[in-house]
């Protein structure tokens, strides 16, 4: 359990007057606030911490009680002594209002400490009906994983969701599952599950979009003289026609054999292969002899 | 047309202790989109995601509707970029370890 100083939070200083702290809190609200930051932890920690101080400071009772035991955190002693008498005093319901972006239970230790996890609101009454809180989750698969949609079955605080992963989801996108978030408050509908996915590429294939591209080497003869070779694609191999006198760094473009296209049923991306043409090591004698003699007709 | 994905602005108004006319300026300035059915006016369920953030700019933070409208502007700006850098990111791994 960290001290928290509130003061410092707001970037008041002990003395400051009521309407100093609300000035203060409402221009870090207005940084801060998570529906300005989408996605930002550090802010939505911050927003937590100086929503939290705002809580106490602007409140005279509480204020008063945080001046006479916040800042001797280190008197352990006293602190349970205020701890017990707080507990005993307390009267406050847990089940305050909640929104997204600061709900009680991301108050700080410190705070549930000092003030027993009571959020206090002047404006919402306790009837009025509250979305969940939004959750956020990751989920991490491997790229084999997302060439085909599949279902699996995920863990979110401790309920089981069945969630249906279409083939070609890109790294970083975010889906929205309606309703699988935190529990509405006052019947209030659920939040929402943001979901990002995290894909990791362990295979010779590289993706952009729903393209893919791969390096394929090539030996001299078939480049020169073209043939037909057996390459890898995502679904297997497949067999390509070479042309005489590929050069080296060739492109070849392999319609329809890249990543199939997200939510759009059996349209796949292109597979995009780069040739490296790989020259002969220890020659021996003879094969020196008959470079030589293509080099004297050229 | 399904009216169960509608809900009605009056309901919606008492449930978040709003007033009507921040909804009916909302809607002016093309922030939210009402039907109207059968006289009465409606929000489709998924605008509501938006409207409570358009609530908590406004109550808890002082913003009046012009500012909402450029925070939401800005968002969705900011949205766009995040999504391309994402995509830009994806794409630069083709060229990195190499």
């Amino acid at each position: 359990m960290t001290f928290l100083d509130y003061y410092k939070i707001l970037g008041v200083s002990k003395t400051a007057t009521e309407k100093e702290i609300k000035s203060a809190y409402r221009k870090l609200a207005r940084k801060y606030h998570p529906d300005l930051n989408p996605d930002n932890k550090e802010a939505e920690k911050k927003f937590k911490e100086i929503n939290e101080a705002n809580e106490v400071l602007s409140n005279p009772e509480n204020r008063k009680k945080y001046d006479q035991y916040g800042k001797d955190w280190k008197h352990a002693e006293e602190f349970e002594k205020a701890k017990q008498q707080q507990a005993s005093q307390n009267k406050y319901s847990r089940q305050g209002f909640k929104s997204e972006g600061h709900s009680e239970q991301d108050f700080s230790d410190f705070f549930e400490s000092m003030f027993g996890g009571a959020r206090y609101s002047s404006r919402q009454s306790s009837s009025t009906k509250f979305k969940g809180q939004d959750f956020n989750a990751e989920l991490h698969l491997n790229l084999k994983d997302v060439y085909e949609s599949h279902q699996q079955i995920l863990t979110v605080n401790n309920n089981k969701i069945r969630l249906t992963i279409p083939a070609g989801v890109e790294n970083g996108q975010v889906i929205k599952i309606k309703g699988k978030g935190g529990k509405g408050i006052n019947g209030g509908p659920n939040g929402d599950l943001f979901i990002k996915f995290k894909i990791s590429n362990h295979t010779q294939f590289k993706r952009a979009g729903n393209n893919l591209y791969a390096n394929v080497d090539l030996d001299l003869y078939t480049s020169i003289l073209g043939g037909e070779i057996n390459i890898d694609t995502f679904k297997g191999k497949v067999k390509l026609k070479i042309k005489p006198e590929t050069q080296n760094q060739t492109k070849v473009k392999l319609k329809g054999k890249g990543f199939p296209v997200y939510k759009q049923e059996g349209k796949f991306g292109d597979l995009i292969i780069t040739f490296n043409i790989k020259l002969p090591t220890n020659l021996n004698a003879k094969e020196i002899a008959l470079f030589k003699e293509l080099q004297k007709l050229r | 047309m399904k009216t169960q994905q509608f809900i009605l602005i009056k309901t919606l108004c008492s449930q978040y202790n709003i007033d009507i006319s921040f909804v009916d300026s909302l809607n002016k300035i093309g922030l939210i989109e009402i039907e109207i059915i059968n006289q009465n006016q409606f929000i489709h369920q998924d605008q509501i995601s938006d409207l409570e953030k358009m609530i908590r700019l406004h109550h808890e933070l002082n913003v009046n509707i012009e500012g909402i409208d450029i925070v939401f502007n800005l968002l969705e700006k900011e949205r766009a970029l995040r999504n391309e850098l994402n995509t830009l990111k994806n794409r630069l791994r083709l060229y990195e370890n190499d």
